[in-house]
């Protein structure tokens, strides 16, 4: 059985985790002390060598993205981290700047010196006013102690932070768009190239990052890049925050190496809710396609889920038992997508609008057999061809559950309408079982 | 509304913030929201004045995001999460019975202003599931019962905690100042983590002693 390893999680259980004073007290920003007395370069390389890759879906590598940015360029460059965690069942960013917004100061205050950033914003997504609350209020100590501002830590290095918040789009988790949104636009993607690191916000070389990569930095620079590679499996180093959720006995955030498996999480959190079965379950979001129960020791890294069919992403492992019915919930997740498109490119616009309609007449008992085909044929003319990721991820619930479960869509034909009990699926159904 | 001096100085505060003048929309639009309610006209000429932008222009920004509000919400703006995890686990029993309850649709706006509900997208707190918002305030593991005693609260003027947020729930202004980046002093109320984000560290814990 794999072990976890809690770092960004290691004190969330204090009452003052999130105060200056809960975070000096384990070595808060000794890390950006040591940082700032490295050369900048030496700072990339350190993370290179780590091994970190993108925690906000794709998995880049964290180091060669900074590492992008042109030096000497006489150009102002921009650190912008995306904290506007919005793809569904996604829930690892929020409750770590509510326990910690300290470590994401930090290593804002270390990845900017690194790429030569005088000028870093925090892009928040706007429904979450306690998270707003904390990040402000972080910011604001940092300043006062001298980490933030012109002289830091008394070493000239100068760094101006500054919170933005969103106003509840979820296009803005795209790194484009969160930059129009940035400044002042409706959020829409850019076509790319250019991309951010060549001409980014206000058209400067910027390096957009998620909460959980730039959280996951000050450990790197205390406890050095082979201590971090040391966990995880070949291609996918470190630890991260797995975040189960739905029909378990037991949900919540689980801060694991790369590469365990669902079957490991559900045996040590208690497992599929009691007297139930898992049926489906998605392993970073809906826009990663879904699995199911013959997915369990996959192991859940970059290479591991994308060979298996699907993606990382963010790891929001949402699980479904045999209650559910897998329209209801593709329906459900599609009517996201149509809602959130923004309406920039037509595969995307248009596209979303049909499917939704044919899979609520599929759940309402007026689809046919050929909607199967038609809902494939338009994922077909989605897929690859949007202007940005929503389309692609708008298509994954989709084919994915087509693929694993045609028979329960021909049920929703022959039954005239959904077959299930939605009231089975729910919390309340499950605290009177369990009473 | 008018906007006096003092909303005047605020305003200039927000767009110092950015290097760039325009950057200021966002803040400022939940600037306006904090002091009209919502998004209103005068608030958007202001900021185009303020910006040297046309209304045309700010009122394409305002009308893209669905945090602000072209009409009024109530004084206690409930938001239901009805994606399919929340909802599948009662999220959309909780709206239907919320909208029985008070006797209006969603986005709808009760008699007495006190209360405005809406069925929202995923609040990144799926392990709370399901959720409810109150004034962008988490409430875990809603039930419809508990949901029906939040809304009675709040149109009795005397609504509940958040589960993870301030000792007591802000108004919907009140928040829309904190969402414009003004700080209310509150950040150290309410706990720091929930118990589903703890539980990973909890059975780590228990690892290490046995």
């Amino acid at each position: 059985m794999t072990a976890l390893t809690p770092v960004l999680s290691a004190h969330w259980d204090e009452k003052d985790s999130f105060t200056m004073t809960g975070y000096k007290r384990h070595g808060g920003y000794k890390s950006a002390e040591k940082a700032l007395a490295m050369e900048p370069d030496a700072v990339i390389q350190l993370v290179k060598d780590s091994g970190l890759r993108g925690r906000g879906g794709a998995g880049f590598p964290t180091g060669m993205k900074w590492g992008f940015i042109p030096q000497g360029d006489n150009k102002d460059h921009y650190l912008v981290v995306n904290a506007d965690e919005s793809e569904p069942g996604t829930c690892k960013d929020m409750p770590l700047l509510l326990a910690n917004p300290h470590v994401l100061v930090e290593g804002i205050i270390i990845a900017s010196y690194a790429i030569r950033a005088k000028r870093a914003f925090i892009y928040v997504r706007g429904e979450v006013t306690h998270v707003v609350r904390r990040v402000q209020q972080a910011i604001e100590d940092a300043y006062a102690a001298g980490y933030l501002g012109k002289n830091i830590f008394g070493t000239g290095v100068e760094l101006e932070l500054v919170l933005h918040v969103g106003a509840g789009a979820y296009i803005c988790g795209e790194e484009t768009a969160l930059l129009d949104s940035l400044e002042g636009f409706r959020g829409q993607p850019r076509l790319r190239p250019p991309f951010p690191a060549i001409a980014g916000l206000y058209a400067r070389p910027t390096v957009v990052n998620n909460v959980e990569s730039i959280s996951s930095v000050p450990a790197i620079i205390a406890n050095g890049a082979e201590w971090f590679s040391a966990m995880g499996t070949e291609k996918s180093k470190g630890m991260t925050l797995y975040s189960l959720s739905g029909h378990v006995t037991n949900p919540g955030q689980f801060e694991a190496p790369l590469g365990i498996t669902l079957r490991e999480l559900l045996e040590m959190s208690g497992g599929v809710r009691a007297g139930h079965q898992l049926k489906f379950w998605t392993p970073g979001g809906s826009s990663t396609p879904i699995f199911t129960s013959d997915h369990l020791d996959t192991p859940l890294d970059y290479e591991g889920v994308a060979a298996a069919g699907s993606m990382l992403g963010t790891k929001a492992l949402q699980i479904f038992d045999e209650t559910t019915c897998v329209v209801r919930a593709v329906l459900r997740w599609s009517e996201f997508y149509k809602h959130e498109s923004c309406g920039k490119c037509t595969p995307c616009r248009e596209g979303t609008w049909w499917l939704v309609q044919i899979l609520r007449d599929l759940e309402n008992g007026k689809g046919t057999a050929a909607d199967l085909d038609k809902l494939l044929d338009i994922c077909d003319n989605i897929l690859g061809r949007a202007f940005c990721a929503l389309g692609d991820g708008a298509t994954s619930p989709i084919t994915s559950s087509i693929k694993h479960f045609r028979d329960e869509y021909i049920a929703h034909l022959t039954h005239g309408g959904c077959p299930f009990d939605s009231h089975a699926s729910t919390l309340f159904a499950s605290a009177k079982a369990g009473a | 509304m008018a906007f006096n001096s003092e909303n005047l100085v605020v305003m200039d505060s927000i767009i110092s913030r950015y290097p760039r003048t325009r950057s200021a929309i966002m803040p400022l639009l939940h600037y306006v929201q904090s002091i009209d309610g919502y998004v209103t006209s005068e608030g958007i000429e202001t900021i185009a004045g303020k910006l040297d932008l046309t209304t045309a222009e700010v009122s394409a920004v305002a009308t893209f995001y669905t945090q602000y509000k072209r009409k009024p919400v109530g004084e206690y703006h409930v938001g239901v999460c009805t994606n399919t995890l929340c909802a599948v686990m009662g999220g959309d029993a909780i709206f239907e019975g919320l909208k029985e309850h008070l006797g209006i649709e969603n986005d709808g706006v009760t008699a007495d202003g006190k209360v405005s509900l809406e069925h929202i997208e995923c609040n990144a707190a799926c392990d709370y599931a399901p959720v409810v918002m109150a004034n962008w305030e988490f409430y875990d593991n809603q039930s419809v019962q508990s949901a029906k005693d939040l809304v009675d609260g709040a149109r009795a003027g005397n609504p509940p905690a958040p589960t993870r947020g301030p000792n007591k729930l802000p108004t919907w202004k009140e928040n829309s100042a904190v969402l414009a980046g003004l700080n209310d002093g509150r950040a150290h109320e309410g706990v720091q983590a929930g118990a589903p984000s703890l539980l990973g560290l909890e059975i780590s814990k228990k690892g290490a002693q046995a």
